[in-house]
């Protein structure tokens, strides 16, 4: 589903690499958590899974696709499989929570109808039923990443990838969110998540890859946080 | 549903930025309606030159004094003989004088004064290709002083002077359109990067959601697009209003000089403009997201 082979990447100006040879497989439907120290190079990796920055050595392959050198023109099509969760859960505050979904839906070209049908659905999963018509400022931090974790499943991705989601939350509001990623891991997703929240990461035992200057320095199946 | 959004995203665009909006159209109306004047001068020079050509004579003035019969027999000849000539005309004094009072109806004193005596008579050569005037002048220069002729005089020169001005003036509102045109773009390079970044969490999200590119962008290139057409439109207004009050008004009386600017050409300049506005905007707007929306 996701293979890094050998990457490399040293931003410009950069005194050493932010990664440094990488390789990892990560198989469909897996669970990975990806951990370690700040600026170790964790959101690196998310920034090259979008295709926001591109690696300096090596391959990226995604959804069986060639990331690295992808035409700029494909790159919204590719990000169309993956969704996506960030510590700071960028909703637009001037929309409400079904808004921001349907927002998501709307600017890939679904038309209205879909996001009628398909919107109230995944709020009702994620645990927001109730809550569509909500500002985000009307929101709980944990109610607000709901909305981004429903922003980004809304299309069904293979891919979730999630950036520090717990990182503004409280421990409560935390384990909240982690069973929510566990419950869209179960239908099938890949979930792939960034993260130093050692709680997190060892009451879930799932894989854990940890990322130190630039290099994996262990990949364990049902890790903990160590 | 695509259509609905994009559009109503240019309209919230050009209200949230209302000052902005209308110093982009007011530059650009400026620009178009000097690249319009621009263009209906060029037209109009050319149209001014088929006119003014099919007119123009080359005058042989004769001396006043002490031109023999045979002279003018043998200039004469020669003219009527000539291939460059198409029609040859003898202007005597009499009617030089009754040409001269009609001219100068307007200055009493001088036609007053002046007698038939003290004109020149003249040929008046219609060639048949106006731009042969140095080979005819050439052939006739030996009667220039001994010959009988005083001087050789081409009304086409006087004519390119005319337009030498008009083409001068051409140029000078093309100068001033680019001009006025640089400054419109760097409006709205400013206009719609300042909406970029009004926008910049919208734009974050849907390049995260993976919207294509010109979906995130055809709002913002729209709302140029639609500046530069409404400025189109003002800038045709302006150029009616010019034809009917500086042209058809004020300038009235020159229209036997300045031909008529004809509707025709005026109307030409409507697609013209919104053609340019709109191309113009919408590949500057276009370059300058490309530098400020990367993926």
């Amino acid at each position: 589903m996701i293979a890094l082979e050998h990457v490399t990447k040293t931003y410009p100006k950069a005194q050493r690499p932010s990664l440094n040879d990488v390789s990892v497989a990560i198989e469909k439907g897996e669970f990975v958590f990806f951990i370690g120290p700040s600026g170790s190079g964790k959101s690196t990796i998310v920034k090259l899974l979008l295709r926001e920055i591109q690696p300096t050595k090596g391959k990226i392959i995604v959804n069986a696709r060639e990331v690295g050198n992808m035409r700029s023109w494909r790159i919204p099509n590719f990000r169309r499989s993956i969704g996506c969760v960030f510590q700071d859960f960028r909703l637009l505050p001037n929309r409400t929570a079904y808004e921001n979904v349907a927002f998501a839906l709307e600017v890939i070209g679904k038309t209205q109808a879909v996001a009628r049908r398909v919107v109230p659905e995944v709020l009702e999963l994620v645990g927001l039923g109730g809550k569509e018509h909500r500002y985000p400022q009307e929101l709980s931090g944990g109610e607000q990443q709901r909305v981004a974790v429903a922003r980004a499943f809304v299309n069904r991705p293979l891919i979730l990838l999630a950036d520090e989601p717990t990182g503004n939350l409280d421990p409560d509001t935390s384990i909240e969110i982690m069973r929510l990623l566990d419950r869209i891991n179960r239908t099938g997703t890949t979930v792939v998540m960034v993260t130093h929240d050692s709680n997190i990461v060892n009451q879930m035992r799932r894989r854990v890859v940890e990322i130190e200057g630039g290099k994996i320095v262990r990949d364990q199946p049902r890790g903990v946080y160590g | 549903m695509r259509l609905k959004y994009v559009l109503s995203e240019v309209m919230v665009g050009l209200w949230r930025n209302v000052t902005m909006t209308i110093a982009m159209i007011i530059t650009m109306a400026v620009s178009l309606t000097l690249l319009g004047a621009s263009v209906l001068l060029y037209l109009q020079v050319d149209r001014m030159r088929d006119v003014y050509y099919q007119d123009v004579e080359v005058s042989i003035f004769l001396k006043t004094q002490e031109v023999t019969p045979e002279q003018k027999a043998a200039i004469e000849s020669d003219l009527r003989a000539d291939p460059l000539v198409q029609d040859v005309h003898f202007e005597n004094q009499q009617e030089a004088w009754e040409n001269f009072q009609e001219i100068f109806a307007s200055a009493p004193e001088l036609t007053a004064l002046t007698r038939p005596e003290s004109l020149p008579e003249s040929y008046r050569v219609k060639l048949k290709d106006p731009n042969t005037f140095d080979q005819f002048e050439i052939k006739y220069e030996k009667y220039i002083g001994t010959g009988g002729i005083e001087r050789i005089l081409d009304q086409a020169q006087l004519v390119e002077k005319v337009f030498t001005v008009l083409g001068s003036l051409q140029k000078l509102a093309l100068i001033i359109a680019v001009v006025q045109g640089v400054a419109a773009l760097m409006l709205v390079i400013n206009t719609i990067q300042i909406a970029a970044y009004s926008k910049r969490r919208e734009v974050a999200v849907m390049k995260l959601v993976g919207a294509s590119n010109w979906f995130i962008q055809a709002p913002f290139v729209l709302e140029a697009v639609a500046a530069g057409f409404i400025g189109a439109i003002f800038a045709y207004g302006t150029l009616v209003l010019a034809k009917i009050y500086v042209f058809d008004g004020a300038l009235q009386p020159l229209t036997s000089v300045l031909t008529p600017i004809p509707w025709t050409n005026v109307n030409l300049m409507l697609p013209v403009l919104a053609g340019a506005g709109a191309l113009v905007s919408s590949v500057t707007g276009w370059f300058a997201l490309r530098f400020y929306i990367r993926v």
